[in-house]
C-alpha cells in the first residue's frame, strides 16, 4: 500500500513498491492522460513532474514518489485556467495523434520553469520526446509562443 | 491502365448486407464523448448532423482519427454544406455495429492510403447539404412560404420578404420529420467558406489535457488486465507453459492459451500481468521459419532480380531491344528494409464477451473491420458484436488490415466470459509482431542515346507483396498492382511522371513468412528512392543538371512537373546554396497528389545535417491548408527516420529490435525547416497523409551525393556510418 499526492489530491494505492508510477497513475488511480509508449524511459510519452521535475514516470518506482507531489497532465491547468504551454499548444495546433502531447507538453512546462526563454539549443537538447506524427516543427513554435507569453 | 486495389469490401460486408436493417439502435457507453448513441442530446436531422437545442452541431465522422486531421476536415465539409456556425461544431463517431444496422448508410469506415476525405467527400458534403434543405424546408413550413425563398447562414434560416428568421437548433426537430431531399447539388469550390481555410483541429483542445481518449485509455467498472506474448517466431507455435508458477502471484487471476500461438496473464492491474507474464516458463515450437536470417532474404530477393518471370506493371516500346542499341547502358542496384510502424500507443483494445453480445473498444483503422474480427473471433453474428472506435495514437497503416489484436482480446475475454479485459502489447511484443513494411530489392537499367537522351529503362523489383499476405483476393492474376506505385503508365492514382520510350517495369514476387504490411506512404516510398536517385545518377552520367534532366521528360506530365518547378523555384535551385550546403530534388504522384521536394543538407564527416526541406503537394482540393503543411512537415519526419534510422532484421526467424534503444527515431533537435507549399489544381481529390513522404528520402539523399559524391544505394544510412545531425 503507498499514499500518493497527485495533483493535490491523496490516493491511497494498493501497489507493489517496484511498481512503476506510470501504471499507478494509469490503472489504480485511473489518469489516463499519462501515456505508455516503451516503458524504458525513452520516448517521454510518460512525463510528469515530481515535485516540480520532470521525470519519466515508466521507469520511476512507485516508492521513489512517495511524498512527492505529483502533477500529471490533467492536473496542469490551474483554477480552470490552461498552462501556458498548453494555450500555446492550441495557439499553434500542434497535436496530430496527440498521444505523445501529454508527455511533451509536462517537459516542456518543466523547462519553461528552469529556462524561461529557451533557446533553439536549448530545446535541443533538453526535448528529447518522440513524437512519431513528427509535429516538431509545431512544438518548437509554440515552445517560444509560451515563452513570450 | 493500373489503380490501386479497391481495399472497402471486406469479407464480412456480405454478412453484414444480409443482417440489413431492424437491429435496435442505442448504446449506451462507458465514456466520455466522441461516441453517442444516435438520439443523444439532440434531434438527429440526417445520419451525418444532429443539431442540439444549444445551437450545437454534432457532425458524425465515420473515418478514424489518427493524427492526420481527417476529423476535422470531414467535418469542415459537412459544415460547408450545412452553413452553419463552425464554432459551433462538434463532432462523433458512429459505431460499425451502427453503420451495419442503418445499411452503411455512413458509407466505409476504411482510413487508410489517404482515401479518408478524397473518397467520402462527396458523399459527405452530399450529408451536410442535405441536412440544411431540410432545416430550410422545416423553417419555410412553419412561415408556410418556399423555401427556395428562404437561405440559410451561419447556422440562421432566413426569409427575407416576411422579415422572418430562425436558428437551426429551433427547427431541428420538425427538419428530422422532413422528406430528404432526392436532388442534391453541392457549392463550387470558389463559394467555399469553412472548406479549404485552415481552421483549426478539433480535436486539439481535448489532446492538450490528456482528455482525449486512445484504446489504451479505455476503462470500465470491473475491468481486468491483460498482458500477451506470441510465438517470437511468425508462423511457430506455442508447445508448453506452466502456470502454476505464477498463478498464486498477487492479483493474477488466470493464464490462458490464446489460440496456438500465444499466451496471457490476465491480472488486476496491467503491471502485475505483465510480471508474471515474465516470469512465466513458455517453450515455443518455432518450426522451418526460426532458420530464416535477413541474410538468407537478402540472397532469395537477389536471385529474384534475374529471374525470367516477372509480373509487368508498366510496359511500352521494346527495352530489350533498346538496351542492346543504346549509346551508353547504366545500371544500378537499390535494397529497401523491413521497417516498423512504431505507432507511439501499442497495439491494445478492451473486449467483453458475454453469452449473448461481444463487444470491443479499440484505436483501430477500420470500425467494420474491427467488428468483423470481434464476430469472426467470438463466434457471435455481427449483431450481436460491436466496435466502439476511439482516438488513435497512431495508425501508420498498422490498424489498417490487421486487426490481430483485437482478436486476441477477444480470445482472452472469452476466457472470462463478462468481465472487460484490457489487452496492452508492451512495446516489445509490438516491435516482434508488426506487419512490416515489405523488404525489396530493385536494379534499374538505363539506355542513353548518343544525345544523352533516356531512350530505355527497366526496373526489376524483386520482393514482398502486401496484398499477397493481406488481401490476396485482390491480386490481379497472381498479380500486386501496389508494388507499382508511382510507375503506372496511368489512372488517377500513382503515375509515372517521365516520358520513356522503352520501359519496362516489373516485380519477381518474393514473399518470406515476416507479415508485410500497409505502411505510411509504402511502396512508394521505396519506388520513389529507386527511381529519383536513379534519375540523379542518369543526370551525372549524361553531365547534366539534375532539374534539366527531368525536365526534358515530363512535357507531357504538367502537373508532376509543376510541382517540381515549384519547389525547385522556392529553394533557389539553380542559384548559389549557403558555403557547404548543398541541394537534392524529388518528386512523384501517390494517393492522387503530385509531390515534389528539394532538400539542403550540409555533411559534415559521419553526420548530415537537413536544414530545409521545400515541400510541395497538389493533392487537387486542399481541404485545410494548414493542416495540409503540418502532414508534410510530419510525414519528412517519418520519411527521414526511416531513411537514417528504420531497419527490422531478421535472426533465427525473429525480429532483432525491440524497443527505441535499437529502434530509434528523429528528435527534434533533427528536425530540419520545412516550407511547404499547397498547390491545389482543382478538378481532382488527392490524398494528404501519405504522399508527401515518399520524396523526402530521394530528396535527402541526392542533395547527400551533391555534397559528398558519394551514392548509397542501400538503407538504412546509418550502415554507412551516416546520422542525422
Amino acid at each position: 500500500m503507498a499514499r500518493l499526492s497527485v495533483n493535490g489530491q491523496s490516493h491511497d494505492v494498493d501497489v507493489e513498491p517496484d511498481t512503476p508510477l506510470l501504471w499507478v497513475l494509469r490503472d489504480a488511480i485511473g489518469l489516463t492522460g499519462t501515456k505508455y509508449g516503451c516503458g524504458i524511459a525513452q520516448c517521454g510519452a510518460c512525463t510528469v513532474h515530481l515535485d516540480g521535475t520532470a521525470v519519466r514516470s515508466c521507469s520511476v518506482p512507485v516508492s521513489f514518489a512517495d511524498g512527492k507531489q505529483i502533477t500529471t497532465i490533467e492536473g496542469l491547468a490551474q483554477n480552470g485556467t490552461l498552462h501556458k504551454v498548453q494555450k500555446a499548444w492550441i495557439e499553434h495546433d500542434v497535436p496530430q495523434c496527440g498521444y505523445c502531447q501529454s508527455g511533451m507538453i509536462m517537459a516542456v512546462a518543466a523547462l519553461l520553469k528552469n529556462k524561461p526563454k529557451p533557446t533553439d539549443a536549448d530545446i535541443d537538447n533538453e526535448i528529447t520526446n518522440i513524437c512519431r506524427c513528427g509535429t516538431y516543427q509545431q512544438v518548437r513554435a509554440a515552445i517560444h509562443s509560451a515563452a513570450n507569453a | 491502365m493500373y489503380s490501386t486495389p479497391d481495399m472497402n469490401r471486406r469479407s464480412f460486408v456480405v454478412g453484414a448486407a444480409a443482417v440489413g436493417s431492424g437491429l435496435a439502435l442505442g448504446f449506451e457507453l462507458p465514456f466520455g464523448p466522441g461516441v453517442a448513441n444516435a438520439q443523444v442530446g439532440g434531434p438527429e436531422v440526417n445520419a451525418w448532423v444532429v443539431v442540439k437545442p444549444d445551437e450545437t452541431v454534432v457532425v458524425r465522422i465515420a473515418r478514424s482519427e489518427m493524427g492526420q486531421g481527417t476529423l476535422t476536415g470531414l467535418a469542415q465539409m459537412v459544415a460547408e454544406e450545412l452553413e452553419c456556425d463552425w464554432s459551433k461544431v462538434t463532432y462523433e463517431f458512429p459505431t460499425a455495429g451502427q453503420n451495419v444496422a442503418r445499411k452503411r448508410i455512413w458509407g466505409d469506415f476504411f482510413t487508410a492510403g489517404s482515401r479518408g476525405i478524397r473518397e467520402s467527400n462527396d458523399f459527405v458534403r452530399k450529408g451536410g447539404a442535405a441536412a440544411r434543405m431540410m432545416l430550410v424546408q422545416a423553417a419555410a413550413n412553419e412561415w408556410k412560404v418556399s423555401a427556395a425563398e428562404c437561405t440559410a447562414e451561419n447556422g440562421v434560416i432566413t426569409h427575407k420578404a416576411s422579415n422572418h428568421s430562425i436558428t437551426f437548433g429551433k427547427v431541428a426537430d420538425a427538419a428530422a420529420k422532413v422528406e430528404p431531399p432526392q436532388e442534391i447539388k453541392l457549392k463550387d469550390a470558389k463559394d467555399w467558406k469553412i472548406l479549404g481555410k485552415g481552421v483549426k483541429r478539433l480535436d486539439t483542445p481535448d489532446k492538450v489535457i490528456g482528455k482525449a481518449v486512445y484504446g489504451i485509455d479505455v476503462r470500465m467498472p470491473g475491468m481486468l488486465y491483460a498482458a500477451i506474448k506470441a510465438c517470437p517466431v511468425n508462423g511457430g507455435k506455442l508447445a508448453s507453459f506452466d502456470a502454476a508458477r505464477v498463478s498464486n502471484n498477487k492479483g493474477v487471476k488466470k493464464v490462458v492459451q490464446v489460440e496456438d500461438y500465444a499466451v496471457a496473464v490476465i491480472a488486476d492491474n496491467w503491471w502485475r500481468a505483465k510480471t508474471a507474464l515474465d516470469a512465466l516458463p513458455v517453450v515455443w515450437d518455432e518450426g522451418e521459419n526460426a532458420k530464416v536470417t535477413s541474410e538468407s532474404i537478402a540472397a532469395w530477393l537477389r536471385e529474384g532480380l534475374d529471374a525470367e518471370q516477372a509480373f509487368v506493371g508498366n510496359k511500352g516500346g521494346d527495352v530489350k531491344a533498346a538496351l542492346a542499341g543504346a549509346a551508353r547502358k547504366i545500371e544500378a542496384v537499390y535494397a529497401y528494409p523491413y521497417q516498423h510502424h512504431v505507432t507511439l500507443e501499442p497495439q491494445n483494445a478492451v473486449a467483453r464477451y458475454a453469452d449473448d453480445k461481444c463487444e470491443v473498444w479499440c484505436s483501430t483503422q477500420n470500425g467494420e473491420a474491427a467488428l468483423a474480427t470481434v464476430s469472426e473471433a467470438c463466434g457471435l453474428p455481427i449483431p450481436k458484436c460491436e466496435a466502439y472506435k476511439t482516438f488513435l495514437g497512431g495508425g501508420f497503416g498498422r490498424r489498417s488490415t490487421s486487426q490481430d489484436y483485437i482478436r486476441q482480446a477477444v480470445m482472452i475475454a472469452k476466457q472470462m466470459p463478462g468481465t472487460p479485459i484490457k489487452l496492452v502489447w508492451t512495446r516489445e511484443e509490438d516491435m516482434a509482431h508488426g506487419w512490416y513494411h515489405p523488404i525489396t530489392q530493385c536494379r534499374l537499367t538505363a539506355g542513353l542515346d548518343k544525345d544523352n537522351n533516356l531512350n530505355a529503362l527497366h526496373v526489376r523489383i524483386s520482393g514482398q507483396s502486401i496484398l499477397a499476405k493481406v488481401r490476396p483476393a485482390a491480386l490481379q492474376d497472381g498479380r500486386d498492382p501496389a508494388t507499382f506505385s508511382g510507375f503506372y503508365p496511368g489512372g488517377a492514382e500513382a503515375t509515372l511522371g517521365y516520358s520513356v520510350p522503352n520501359i519496362l517495369v516489373d516485380h519477381s514476387m518474393r514473399n518470406p513468412h515476416i507479415n508485410p504490411g500497409f505502411w505510411r506512404g509504402v511502396n512508394i516510398n521505396h519506388n520513389a528512392i529507386y527511381l529519383e536517385c536513379f534519375m540523379d545518377e542518369l543526370a551525372k552520367e549524361a553531365g547534366v543538371d539534375p532539374l534539366e534532366f527531368r525536365r526534358k521528360l515530363m512535357a507531357q506530365h504538367p502537373k508532376h512537373l509543376a510541382v517540381l518547378n515549384a519547389v525547385a523555384a522556392k529553394a533557389g535551385w539553380g542559384t548559389p546554396a549557403p558555403q557547404g550546403v548543398h541541394r537534392g530534388l524529388a518528386q512523384c504522384m501517390a494517393f492522387g497528389s503530385y509531390v515534389a521536394a528539394c532538400a539542403e543538407v550540409s555533411v559534415d564527416g559521419n553526420k548530415v545535417k537537413v536544414h530545409r526541406i521545400v515541400g510541395a503537394t497538389d493533392p487537387g482540393y486542399a481541404v485545410n491548408p494548414a493542416q495540409i503543411e503540418r502532414q508534410i512537415a510530419g510525414s519528412f519526419v517519418y520519411g527521414l527516420t526511416a531513411l537514417f534510422m528504420g531497419e527490422c532484421t531478421v535472426k533465427a526467424g525473429r525480429i532483432e529490435q525491440q524497443n527505441f534503444d535499437t529502434y530509434d527515431m528523429m528528435r527534434i533537435a533533427q528536425m530540419p525547416k520545412v516550407e511547404a507549399i499547397v498547390m491545389p489544381s482543382g478538378g481532382f481529390w488527392g490524398g494528404v497523409g501519405e504522399p508527401t513522404i515518399a520524396v523526402a528520402a530521394p530528396a535527402v539523399l541526392n542533395a547527400i551525393t551533391a555534397a559528398t559524391g558519394k551514392r548509397y544505394r542501400t538503407f538504412p544510412l546509418k550502415h554507412h556510418g551516416l546520422s542525422l545531425a
